[in-house]
């Protein structure tokens, strides 16, 4: 059976939310706290939202050298499924599990509302259950969530299809909107070659409720409930 | 031998600084528009021990290069004196 571990960090605050996300779908999940230095055999991981170590230096410089995430670049490192989501995003490229940035928004403000994204990489442990070129509309939270790379990286990443998640495109009328931060292509959330490392912007988990409205954020928890290790990863055979 | 070193991280030539066109912006507005190309950046002040100034050098551009500036968009500059 499945397992997820949502890592917290000192001043993550969307672990709650995803920890539900994952429960909703069926999958056991747990809390690890950042000091851990094992995720408890956890086959998923998730780096929740929030402001870990107060954003100190960078956003998500700190927690990347948190003892929880060496085994965190070692689980993806043996193929393990990780989700960024927006300051776990924000880590992840600190971490340099992905590629880029996340710098200061582009107008400065904190931007906290509801953006059209459509779904590009759908070969991914969490974006397998959607049709590429979906479009959903997810909320976004945050301060740094202008996605930056050399130009060579982002070339990379177009051409290898590694684009998970595009802010539907600006129009002439309003060249930020609804690319809410001034991200390099429109880039919401990214992926590493083998679609197995996500980082997103967006907030899934907080519309994974259909009580709270059209739950388009479900489907990443539903890709990541349909994921299965290769069998030829798996060291302990199940009796 | 303990040296003080001060680092200077910039945003990289060509990225967009928004910190320093808001910056520019307002010292416009406060009567100073002959201030232009405004940027801002961080600085880290830290006292490092080391046998020489070249050994505080070296050790300190590695810690740039871990953690205090990111090399996909931050430029920084050392300045190292004797504590």
């Amino acid at each position: 059976m499945l397992t997820v571990a949502v890592v917290r960090f000192p001043g993550s605050n969307c672990d709650v939310d995803a920890l539900r996300a994952v429960e909703r779908v069926g999958v056991m999940a747990q809390f690890v706290w950042h000091r851990d230095t094992s995720l408890h055999g956890a086959d998923i991981v998730i780096l929740p939202g929030g402001f870990s170590y107060g954003d100190y230096l960078r956003s998500g410089a700190i927690a990347r050298f948190s003892p929880v995430m060496q085994a965190v670049q070692r689980h993806a490192a043996d193929g393990g499924p990780v989700l960024g989501i927006c300051n776990g995003f924000q880590i992840l490229c600190e971490a340099h599990l992905l590629p880029g940035a996340l710098l200061r928004n582009a107008g400065l403000a904190f931007v906290s509302k509801p953006v059209d994204v459509v779904v590009e990489r759908t070969a991914t442990a969490f974006t397998s259950v959607f049709e590429p070129g979906v479009r959903l509309r997810l909320p976004v939270a945050h301060g740094d969530g202008r996605f930056v790379a050399a130009e060579d990286t982002l070339r990379m990443l177009e051409a290898e299809g590694r684009v998970v998640l595009r802010y539907v495109p600006a129009t002439e009328e309003s060249p930020l909107q609804p690319n809410p931060n001034g991200s390099a292509n429109h880039i919401a959330g990214i992926s590493n070659a083998t679609g197995t490392v996500v980082g997103l912007m967006p907030h899934p988990e907080r519309v994974a409720d259909p009580l709270l409205g059209v739950p388009d954020g479900l489907g990443f928890f539903t890709s990541l409930a349909a994921w299965r290790p290769p069998v030829s990863t798996l060291s302990t055979p199940n009796p | 031998m303990s040296y003080r070193v001060q680092v200077r991280v910039m945003p990289r030539g060509g990225l967009l600084d928004p910190q320093g066109q808001a910056v520019e912006h307002a010292l416009s507005a406060l009567g100073f528009p002959d201030a232009s190309a405004v940027r801002v950046g961080r600085a880290i002040e830290l006292e490092v021990a080391a046998e020489s100034r070249r050994e505080a050098e070296a050790r300190v551009r590695q810690m740039c290069d871990k953690l205090l500036a990111n090399p996909v968009t931050e430029d920084y500059l050392l300045e190292v004196g004797e504590s």
